[in-house]
C-alpha cells in the first residue's frame, strides 16, 4: 500500500492568525528491532525527517528515531503571513520522499 | 405430576419468545469496546481526522470509485452500481454476516465484496486481510457508522449461529478459556493491565494500538485463540465467520463505530 498521508490546514485565515496544522502519514517506522515469523531480523525502515515549507521557506521541522510509532501524527501551529502553498515533506531514511501541499489563501 | 409438567412446558416456551435473548446471551448493559479504552484513545477514534484508520477509509473511497477492467473494454467500479440513490451501503454493515442467497453460504462483509468482486467486476478475490480488502470494508463499514447491529439468525442461518455459538462457549488452547469466559462472565474486570471488553465486533476493522495497523475482526479472533494458547484458525474461515454471527446477533442493537480504535 502506497504511503497516504492526510493533511489538515484552514483553506483561508486572516493575516497574523495562528492556524493549527495537523498531518498523518501511512508509514510502518519499521525499527529494525522486531523479528519476522522465521525469526530473522526485519530490516530497520523509518521514516527520518519531516518538514513543512510556506511558500519555499522552512516553518517547522521533526527528526524521527525508531521509538516512534507507525503512521505519525503532528500537529503543529504557524502564523499566517500571506497567500501561498504550504508543502508537507517526508523524508525516508532510504531517501524516499513524500509530499503533500495544500493552498492557503490569507486576507 | 402431568400437570406440573405442562406447567413447565408452559414456562419454557414463554422464554422462548425472546428468542435472541435465549439464544445468546448477551452482556447487560451492553457495551461497546470504546467504553473500555482511556479518554485519550476515545478522543483518538472520534477524531476523524487524527484516526489513523481512516488512513484505510481514504484508500477503501479511492478504491470504491476505481473502475475495474472486465475484460472486452468494460470497465465497472464499485460506485457504479452503490450509488447514493441505486443500492447505497449506509446501513450494510449493520446487517452482516448474512446469507448470500446464490451459494446458500454465510458471509461476512469482506466476503460480500469478494462475491461482488467475482461476480459482478469479472475480476479475482482478494486476499483475506490484504490491504485493499480492508480499505474496501472499512470504507463501506464506515458508511454504515451509527447504524445499530441487527441480525438474526434465520432458518437457513441457524446452523451456522449453533456453530459460532459452539465456538464461542467451547474452552479451548493450554489455558482451558472459552471465549465466554472472559467476555461474558468476567467483562469489566481487569486481565493484568487491561480492562476486558465484552467482545464486540461493531467497531472493525479496526486500528489496533498493538498491531499499529488496521485489521479485521476474523484477525482479532486469532489473537484472541493465541491469547489462550489455542490454535488459531484460518482468517476467512468458516467457523470464524459463524462466531462473527453468533457476536451481531449477541450485540443486537450496538452502535457501528467502524473504524474504531481497540488496544
Amino acid at each position: 500500500m502506497s504511503n497516504a498521508m492526510r493533511i489538515s490546514a484552514p483553506k483561508t485565515a486572516t493575516r497574523g492568525e495562528v492556524i493549527e496544522l495537523k498531518t498523518l502519514i501511512q508509514h510502518d517506522m519499521e525499527s529494525g528491532y522486531r523479528l519476522d515469523s522465521r525469526g530473522e531480523v526485519v530490516p530497520r525502515k523509518i521514516l527520518e525527517k519531516f518538514e513543512c515549507f510556506y511558500n519555499g521557506e522552512i516553518i517547522f521541522q521533526a527528526d524521527f528515531q525508531r521509538g516512534i510509532a507507525a503512521n505519525p501524527f503532528l500537529t503543529f501551529y504557524t502564523k499566517a503571513t500571506e497567500s501561498g502553498t504550504l508543502r508537507f515533506k517526508y523524508t525516508e531514511e532510504t531517501g524516499k520522499t513524500f509530499e503533500e501541499s495544500v493552498e492557503i489563501t490569507v486576507s | 405430576m402431568k400437570y406440573l409438567a405442562f406447567g413447565i412446558g408452559l414456562v419454557l416456551s414463554a422464554c422462548g419468545d425472546s428468542q435472541t435473548t435465549r439464544d445468546a446471551p448477551a452482556p447487560m448493559p451492553l457495551k461497546s469496546g470504546t467504553e473500555f479504552l482511556t479518554l485519550e484513545t476515545q478522543a483518538l477514534q472520534a477524531d476523524t481526522f487524527a484516526n489513523p484508520a481512516m488512513l484505510w477509509v481514504d484508500r477503501g473511497q479511492t478504491l470504491f470509485t476505481k473502475p475495474v477492467d472486465m475484460g472486452m473494454g468494460i470497465e465497472k467500479a464499485c460506485a457504479d452500481c452503490h450509488s447514493e440513490t441505486t443500492r447505497p451501503l449506509t446501513q450494510s454493515a449493520a446487517h452482516f454476516p448474512k446469507l448470500d442467497e446464490k451459494s446458500g453460504a454465510l458471509v461476512n462483509l469482506e466476503e460480500q465484496i469478494n462475491l461482488c468482486r467475482i461476480r459482478y467486476q469479472n475480476t479475482t478475490a482478494l486476499d483475506y486481510e490484504s490491504q485493499d480488502l480492508l480499505a474496501l470494508t472499512a470504507y463501506t463499514a464506515h458508511q454504515s457508522n451509527g447504524q445499530a447491529i441487527s441480525v438474526n439468525a434465520t432458518p437457513k442461518t441457524q446452523k451456522n449461529f449453533e456453530n459460532g455459538k459452539d465456538y464461542f462457549f467451547t474452552k479451548r488452547g493450554q489455558m482451558n478459556f472459552s471465549c465466554a469466559q472472559c467476555h461474558d462472565e468476567n467483562w469489566g474486570k481487569k486481565l493484568r493491565g487491561d480492562t476486558i471488553s465484552q467482545g464486540h465486533g461493531n467497531g472493525f476493522p479496526a486500528y489496533r494500538l498493538e498491531w499499529e495497523t488496521i485489521g479485521s475482526l476474523h484477525r482479532r479472533f486469532a489473537d484472541c485463540d493465541r491469547g489462550v494458547r489455542a490454535q488459531p484458525l484460518e482468517l476467512g474461515s468458516e467457523t470464524y465467520t459463524d462466531l462473527e454471527l453468533y457476536l451481531a446477533v449477541r450485540g443486537n442493537g450496538l452502535d457501528i463505530e467502524t473504524p474504531a480504535i481497540r488496544r
